[in-house]
């Protein structure tokens, strides 16, 4: 069989990034919360914060480390296996790149060394800055990043000469028509899959009787948050949907599964689409709800997958359904933060373990909303690496064979799964160990070992509260 | 020609005189720089943990990097991003030619960061992330090493792009400055350990630090001797500038001399300072011996130079955004200041 170098580099491309981006959505989501805590703890001095802040501080360093050697990662595939695109694009990526390095990278990585580790040895006041340094260090990361994908999906402010992109306005490069969407609704996502995990760990404590000042006092933040973020998330998403329908109207057939250019277009809510048919299987639709949600007339006009011959056409099936996870995730999402945030104030949130218990349940599906929303994103682009301009297959490495990249896919996916199996081992212990009690400060740490690094046989808790970055 | 910025790209100013492609190899050469130094010394530390004396060295050694490794390493990001800003040509040509060392070289870098994080977390499996640590380390080392050497040896590329196999990068060259960059990362290590703990650990590192810097030496005379014997552009290089170039070798053994003294005397931060500026001469020897190829054998670095424009724009942010991230780089080094202590960090 011949090895496809075009097809595993797509598919190692694709494996790395959304490995990397698991844990960015949280992080971003997390940084801001410490902060706050931080924020908290400083203005009412209250040991309630600070035990919660010390918690989630163990786990970012935990999830952060994985965020960053999986970023390392990412800085080095556009030019191992894209290199022909990174020759034709550099003018562009390369300086948005960069400034994300210097604006945000070296902000996060050097203050997270104070966060970590400098409780003690800093002022108060110089501990929260750090914190805040970052907090605001992944906010401006995400913005760079999405900054240069958005402009894969809607380019602007260049133009293609010989092959090489160069770039006539910088303002309308970066700041191209789909980033302030893309960038607000991943904003809000990460907000929501930070509100998510945090509120799901402190239901669980609750649910087992445990920690219950910290994790009240940790629910109710979150569950209002989350019950301003997850409807606006909708709004949000709507608005983009719009964006995308204005700029890559194929992408969105794809999304609906509208194979037709009609007007007065339905719904599709469930069906299985077949590319070689050119249509839908056993399809459940409402009838000119498409045309309604997209031109907001009736028998407004949809692009269809017609428009486009079918080898500019992305492949149907994984992104009808990917938005649909998404989309029905985002319902779910919803339903339980506002009925959370009625039983909150009723003053019956604390007790209602059943509600408690699916809260800690839906730790995991933030996550996945987000991945099926990127790969709505990401194949919904396909055939082109940059929409209308550049085709994958004029983006990958030349000297690039198959095997070479097959053997750095298995290599990626080898070291990821001892990475994530480990991640998540000792998250799993950190959540364990919960946040040290309140009553702490007065029942002193008689049984500590001096040197708890060296103890063998010490108590799980102590490893834990040793943590180093 | 059309490398220099032009009234066009600025419209108002004159700026024909300003080259920004030297700049450019300036910043990104600084850049490089600061990365080998920094993760330097931090990967050497990883290189020596199979060899400290106990277990409560290791956990010194590894609190005395925890919290700038991070950091250090971002350097790194910036030399990639920064050269498919300013040199998109060296980006897309040495990626592509180094695949599966690249590989390695991550992977390396992926378990020794993760090591980071976990060894302080276990008390089971501790002796696997020693491993991880060290071994990613060394492989990480000597995986840079082999770049260095691939660099020297050059690249067959055709029409801007690469065209030779998978393993033109591995030589007995490649192999040999691939060992080259593990020892002297060693030797960096040991020297910042040497300055950053006390007692029984630094006796060990001192001792390290002697064997080392032998070692290094020893691998300065063959590279330098190797590498203008293989390629007749560099031995030109040196011949040409006979008269003041020899200054290099002098130097180097005057500051070899001067680390020796230090660690006989049992300075604290003098061994340490002079291995940092052992590389800074290594380093800059490289970049002579090289000049101006940026690709070899064919591709200067204005050959390989991204539009005008674009490093125009990315300079302007650069030359504002870089004194502030010494600064705050600064700052923290200052908070982590003086030797570590057990148990001294807790979060
Ligand atoms: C917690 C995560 C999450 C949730 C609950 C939602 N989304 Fe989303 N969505 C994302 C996380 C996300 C994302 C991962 O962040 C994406 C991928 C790229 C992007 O810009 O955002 C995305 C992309 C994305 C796109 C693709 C735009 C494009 O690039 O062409 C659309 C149309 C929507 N979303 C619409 C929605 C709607 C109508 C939702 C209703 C509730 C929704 N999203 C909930
Ligand atoms: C955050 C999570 C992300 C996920 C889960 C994700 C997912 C994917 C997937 C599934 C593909 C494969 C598409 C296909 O080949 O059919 C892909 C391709 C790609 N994505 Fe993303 N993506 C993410 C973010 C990004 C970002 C931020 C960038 C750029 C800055 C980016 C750039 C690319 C590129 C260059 C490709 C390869 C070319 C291509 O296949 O189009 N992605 N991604
Ligand atoms: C949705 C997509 C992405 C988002 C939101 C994102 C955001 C972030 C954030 C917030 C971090 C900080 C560490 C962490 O929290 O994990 C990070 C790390 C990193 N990311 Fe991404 N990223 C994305 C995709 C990418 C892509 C496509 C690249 C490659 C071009 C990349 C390169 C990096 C690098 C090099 C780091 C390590 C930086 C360090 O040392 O601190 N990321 N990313």
């Amino acid at each position: 069989m011949e090895l496809d170098p075009l097809l595993l580099s797509r598919i190692q491309f694709a494996f790395v990034v959304s490995f990397h981006a698991i844990f960015p959505v949280f992080t971003i989501g997390l940084a801001s919360w410490i902060a706050l805590l931080e924020f908290l703890h400083y203005r009412t001095g209250s040991p309630v914060y600070e035990k919660l802040s010390k918690f989630w501080i163990r786990v970012f360093a935990v999830v952060f480390g994985m965020g960053v050697v999986s970023g390392i990662v990412m800085a080095f595939q556009f030019g191992t296996n894209w290199s022909a695109f990174s020759l034709s694009a550099a003018n562009f990526l390369g300086p948005v790149l960069s400034y994300e390095v210097v604006t945000a990278f070296f902000l996060e990585a050097t203050f997270l060394g104070v966060l970590l580790f400098g409780r003690d040895k800093v002022p108060r006041g110089a501990h929260l800055f750090a914190a805040c340094m970052v907090a605001l260090g992944t906010m401006i990361s995400s913005f760079w990043i999405l900054a240069a994908n958005s402009w894969f999906h809607t380019p602007a402010g260049v133009e293609l000469v010989d092959g090489t992109f160069h770039v006539t306005s910088w303002l309308q490069a970066i700041f191209n028509p789909s980033l302030p969407y893309r960038f607000a609704h991943m904003a809000l996502a990460s907000f929501i899959t930070g509100g998510i995990v945090v509120a799901g760990v402190s239901a669980w404590y609750l649910v087992s009787g445990r920690n219950p000042e910290t994790s009240k006092k940790a629910l109710k933040i979150t569950v209002i948050m989350l019950a301003i973020a997850t409807p606006l998330q909708m709004v949000m998403g709507d608005l983009h949907g719009l964006n995308t329908f204005e700029h890559q109207p194929v992408k969105v057939a794809a999304m609906e599964g509208h194979w037709e250019t009609k007007s007065g277009a339905p719904l599709v809510l469930f069906g299985i689409p077949d590319e070689a048919q050119e249509t839908n299987h056993y399809e459940v639709a409402i009838p000119k709800l498409g045309s309604l949600i997209l031109t907001h007339s009736l028998d407004g006009e949809v692009t269809g997958l017609d428009s486009v011959p079918a080898e500019d056409r992305p492949p149907v099936a994984i992104v009808f359904w990917s938005f649909r996870v998404m989309v029905g995730l985002g319902v779910l999402f919803i339903a339980v933060s506002l009925t959370a945030a009625v039983q909150l104030f009723r003053g019956r949130l604390f007790d209602s373990r059943r509600l408690l218990r699916l809260m800690s349940w839906m730790i995991p599906l933030p996550f996945i909303a987000v991945l099926a929303g990127w790969f709505v994103t990401e194949i919904g682009r396909q055939p082109w690496m940059v929409y209308g301009m550049l085709r994958i297959s004029d983006a990958v490495t030349p000297s690039l064979s198959g095997w070479m990249a097959l053997t750095t896919l298995i290599g990626y996916v080898a070291v990821y799964a001892v990475v994530f199996g480990a991640g998540l081992y000792y998250l799993r212990r950190v959540v364990i160990g919960g946040p040290d009690p309140i009553e702490e400060k007065a029942a002193s740490p008689v049984g500590r070992p001096k040197r708890p690094l060296s103890a063998a046989h010490a108590p799980e808790d102590h490893d834990v509260r040793l943590a180093g970055a | 020609m059309h490398r220099k910025i032009t009234t066009s790209d600025l419209p108002g100013l004159d700026m024909e005189l300003i080259d920004l492609t030297l700049i450019w190899i300036g910043i990104i050469g600084l850049g490089m720089f600061m990365y080998v130094l920094m993760d330097g010394f931090d990967l050497g530390v990883g290189i020596l943990f199979p060899f400290a004396p106990d277990d409560q060295s290791r956990d010194l050694m590894m609190m005395s990097v925890a919290p700038v490794w991070d950091g250090n390493e971002t350097w790194l990001i910036l030399a990639g991003a920064g050269l498919l800003a300013a040199f998109p040509l060296v980006y897309a040509v040495f990626l592509p030619a180094l695949y599966l060392g690249v590989f390695l070289l991550l992977a390396g870098l992926i378990f020794r960061g993760i090591a980071f994080e976990f060894r302080f977390k276990s008390n089971k499996n501790r002796r696997w992330w020693d491993r991880s640590f060290s071994i990613g380390s060394t492989v990480a080392a000597f995986a840079q090493g082999a770049v260095v050497g691939a660099y020297i040896q050059g690249f067959e590329v055709v029409d801007r792009q690469y065209a030779g196999g998978a393993f033109d990068w591995l030589s007995l060259f490649t192999v040999m400055t691939g060992l080259g960059v593990v020892t002297g990362y060693a030797l960096l290590g040991a020297t910042w350990t040497v300055m950053k703990t006390e007692g029984e650990t630094q006796t060990w590192a001192t001792r390290v630090s002697k064997r080392l810097l032998i070692a290094v030496f020893a691998f300065f005379i063959v590279v330098s001797l190797w590498t203008p014997l293989a390629k007749p552009h560099v031995m030109q290089t040196w011949l040409d500038g006979m008269q003041w170039l020899w200054i290099f070798p002098l130097l180097t053994t005057l500051v070899s001399l001067w680390v020796w003294r230090g660690l006989k005397r049992g300075h604290q931060a003098t061994p340490f300072i002079g291995s940092m500026l052992l590389f800074g001469l290594f380093y800059v020897g490289l970049l002579i011996s090289m000049w101006p190829y940026a690709v070899p054998p064919d591709f200067t670095f204005w050959d390989a130079a991204s539009d005008p424009g674009s490093q125009l724009f990315l300079l302007l942010g650069m030359l504002f955004l870089i004194p502030i991230v010494l600064m705050y780089t600064a700052f923290n080094y200052w908070v982590f200041r003086g030797k570590v202590r057990l148990g001294a960090y807790d979060h």
